[in-house]
Parts: C-alpha cells; structure tokens; sequence
C-alpha cells in the first residue's frame, strides 16, 4: 500500500493531495499493465475503474457501425483515462485501447465513490481535480466540432 | 518586451504600385496549398524579418495578404504557401512557373525572433498557421545556441492534410528540438497524438517564468492556445498571435484592417497576447 500511495502522490492528477485522502485513494487503488493493442475499456462494459498513466499512450476511439474506429484524443503519462465511473449508469461510451506499453494506476470506482460519499471533503477535493479536466476536454470536443482548418463557406 | 518592427514600406519606391515579380519553383503541398517562389524581375529582393506578409496581385483578379514562409537569409526570392478560399487565392494557386503577378511589401511587424533570444520559445501553429512560422523556425534553427528550449506544437486536421510534412520530419531528426504533431482525428493506423493542438501545451516542457510563445493558425485555435499557454503560466505580454484581418491599402491608411484600436497591417499582424486579449473575444471586432 505504502508504494501505491507514493506512485499515487507523484501522479500530477495528485499533486498536492492531503497525506490522509491518498491513504484513502491508495486503498482503491492497484497496479495495471497494458501491452499493445489491449483495451483497458470498451464500450458498454461497466465503469468500474479509471486510470492514472504512468507511461505509455492510450487512444480513446468511437466506433460507428460499419466504419473504421475514429481516434478522437490520444493521451499520455500524467493524464487520466475515464470520466463515466462518476455518473450513472457507471457504463464506458467509448473505447480506451493502449497504443504502447501502458503502466497505469487502476482506481476502483465503487470503492472511491463509496469513500467520497463518506467524507465529503474527500469527495470535494476529487470533483475541484476532475472539473479542470472535463472542461479541458469540453473545450477540445468544441474545437474538433469546429473543424477549424476546413475551408470557410 | 516590444515586437520587433520593421518599416519595410519606406524602403520602397511607393508602397502602392505593385512590383512585377516571377514565379520560379512551385510545389503542391496538399491538394488546395502551394507555395511558390517569387523573384524580382529586376533588382533585388528586399529584405523581411519572419512573420511579415506582402500583397500578392493577380492582374485582373485582384490583391490579397500572404505571409511569407521562406528562408529570410535566402536573398534571391521570396515564399509564399497559399491556400485556396476564393477567388484571388485560387488564382494564385493557379500560377505557373513564370507567370508574373505584381507584389508590394514586404509589411507588418513580425515575430520577436531577436527578443526571445535568451529564453525558450514554444511555437504552436495550426494548419496554413505553420507558414507564417516558419521563417520564425528557420532563424531560430540557424541561430540555435541564442535560445533557451525550442518546442513546436502542431495540430493538423488529419494525418494527410498535413503542411510541410517532409520538413518536420526532418526537422523532428534536430536533437534539440522538441516537436509534437496532432490531428484532430485519425483512423486507429496513425500512430501519433490525437486530439487539438492547445490539449499538447500541458504537456510540453519549458521554463513558464522563462518563454516567448508564438502562436499562429484559425483564431479560434489561436483563442484556446493563448488560454492553454496562460494556464500553463506564461504571462500574456509573452504571448504572440499573428491575426489576420482583410486588407487594402497595407499600410495604415484605409483603415480596412482594423481590429479594435488597431491596424493589423501596421500594428500587426504579429500582436502581443495582452495587447488584444479584451478585443479578441468580442465576435464583432
Ligand atoms: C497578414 C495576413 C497574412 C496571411 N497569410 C496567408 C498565407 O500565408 N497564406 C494564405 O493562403 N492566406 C493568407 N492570408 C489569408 C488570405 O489573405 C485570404 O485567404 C485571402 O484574402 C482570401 O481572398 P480570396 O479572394 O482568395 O477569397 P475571398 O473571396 O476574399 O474569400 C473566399 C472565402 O474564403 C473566406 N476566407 C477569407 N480569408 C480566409 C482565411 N484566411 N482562411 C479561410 N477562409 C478565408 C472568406 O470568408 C470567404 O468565405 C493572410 C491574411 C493576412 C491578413
Ligand atoms: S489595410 Fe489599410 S489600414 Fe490596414
């Protein structure tokens, strides 16, 4: 536990994080490998754990039927992988495939909910982390939705 | 910190005739872009600092603003990379090798190449936005030892719509040079960054008390970077966009151009983030 506390503390999603709600969050917490091409989520498949990269990238894809899967974001180390864990119906909506070697951090949903909801500062200081990168990612979809190096008409 | 100015115009005999000028090289680079070389059919080429633009006229068509792409210190021609919106533009992209087409320039104030010295420098474009850059990155490339960090951030609509693909290849081989490429979306095949060019800012390395951004592309990219590049802590007066406004007469007079209490053409193009963040959200400006 000890380790995965400290992998969790040097997590940039982390930074700053009080000594006792990363005790909190390590509790939930274990340790995943990803090889190439595995999916560490489909859609349709329960929300039940999102992910901290440690190393390695991972492309968020939307299949449309019939069509290729469309890559919209690809991220990297420092950034998070899944936001349907916090809403019902807890179920993923797109695909999260690791396009590299990924080293990640798994954080079980059930457990973590169950812990904000028990302490509520816990639950405040998780929403102030995952706002910032909701509207991050608000901000990139109306970008992309703009298609902003296509031709004016 | 004050963009480097040039008053380029007074240099010419008058700013309002067009000199004649020839097309030399041509090079498709994707299937509505070309950049195309210009020299003077008599005399020199005059001189530009990265960042400025000069007037393309086609006879009979009619004069649009183009920044130049090329090498500053290559004194035989001039470089323009063209896109094709309309009808002056097509045109342009229409020229063959020889065709003459008159020009007037070079104008504007240009990036803070010789200010940034001393600091690092992120450079972030989108699409067509990387020609305007480039002179910019030639000199910085040439010059390399006088600046802190380079990192060039570039998002792309696709992996085919690409500008200058070949270049940031090679300019990808520069050990000291960081360079991120993004497309907006890909097939599951490409192997690069997905997602928009503002999203790589936090993700890059430099020294936020100690970098000049240069930022240029759609204004709406250049909107979301300037505010990534704040986030991540650079200050705005160390923000540099390169806004583009139509225009006529080039040189402060017809008013044209004007973007708040300023002339793009004369004030401009290249601007300081903290000059025009108040102006820039305001959609009738
Ligand atoms: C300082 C400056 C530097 C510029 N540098 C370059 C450059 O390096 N390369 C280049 O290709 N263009 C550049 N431009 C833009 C170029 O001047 C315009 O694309 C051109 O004026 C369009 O004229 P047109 O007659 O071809 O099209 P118009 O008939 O005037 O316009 C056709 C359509 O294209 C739209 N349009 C106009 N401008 C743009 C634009 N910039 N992007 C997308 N759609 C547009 C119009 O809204 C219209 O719907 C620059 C502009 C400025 C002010
Ligand atoms: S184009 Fe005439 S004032 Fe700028």
């Amino acid at each position: 536990m000890e380790g995965l506390e400290h992998i969790l503390r040097q997590h940039p999603f982390f930074a700053d994080f009080a000594p006792e709600h990363g005790a909190l969050v390590a509790g939930c917490a274990r340790n995943h490998r990803f090889d190439p091409g595995d999916y560490l989520f489909r859609e349709g498949d329960p929300a039940d754990e999102f992910f901290l990269i440690r190393h390695g990238k991972v492309a968020l894809e939307i299949v449309a039927p019939g069509q290729a899967p469309i890559v919209f974001a690809t991220l990297g180390p420092g950034e998070i992988v899944g936001e349907a864990w916090l809403v019902p119906p807890y179920r993923w909506t797109i695909d999260a495939r690791a396009t590299e070697l990924v080293r990640a951090i798994g954080i079980d949903a059930a457990c973590l909910r169950g812990k904000c909801e028990a302490d509520h500062h816990l639950g405040y200081e998780m929403m102030k982390r995952f706002l910032p990168v909701f509207i991050r990612r608000l901000h990139a979809t109306q970008l992309q939705i703009l298609d902003v190096y296509g031709k004016k008409r | 910190m004050v963009p480097e100015s040039v008053s380029a115009a007074a240099s010419l005999p008058d700013p309002f005739v067009p000199q004649i000028y020839r097309v030399g090289r041509l090079r498709r680079e994707l299937h509505d872009t070309v950049t195309l070389e210009l020299a003077p059919s008599a005399g020199r080429r005059p001189a530009f600092r990265p960042g400025q633009f000069n007037m393309l006229y086609v006879f009979g068509v009619g004069e649009i603003a183009v920044s130049l792409s090329g090498d500053s210190t290559d004194e035989t021609h001039f470089v323009h990379t063209v896109r094709d919106v309309g009808a002056v533009s097509k045109a342009i992209t229409e020229l063959g090798t020889g065709a003459t087409i008159g020009l007037r320039g070079p104008f504007g104030v240009g990036w803070p190449v010789e200010a940034a010295e001393g600091s690092d420098v992120v450079l972030v474009a989108g699409g067509l936005g990387l020609a305007p850059l480039r002179p910019a990155i030639y000199h910085i490339l040439a010059n390399r030892v006088r600046y802190g960090r380079v990192v060039i951030l570039f998002g792309s609509r696709n992996p085919h719509d690409m500008l200058y693909r070949h270049e940031l290849e090679e300019w990808r081989q520069h050990l000291d040079i960081s360079i991120e490429v993004t497309v907006d979306h890909a097939e599951a095949d490409w192997h690069g960054n997905v997602g928009v060019v503002p999203a790589l800012i936090p993700r890059a390395t430099f020294d936020r008390h100690n970098t000049i951004a240069l930022v240029c592309g759609p204004e709406v990219m250049m909107r979301y970077s300037a505010s990534a590049l704040a986030e991540a802590g650079v200050p705005p007066e160390r923000i540099y966009l390169s806004m583009e406004r139509n225009m006529k007469c080039a040189i402060g007079l017809c008013g044209h151009c004007q973007f708040g209490p300023t002339f793009i053409c004369k004030d401009g193009p290249v601007m300081q983030f903290a000059r025009i963040a108040k102006i820039f959200a305001i959609r009738e400006v």
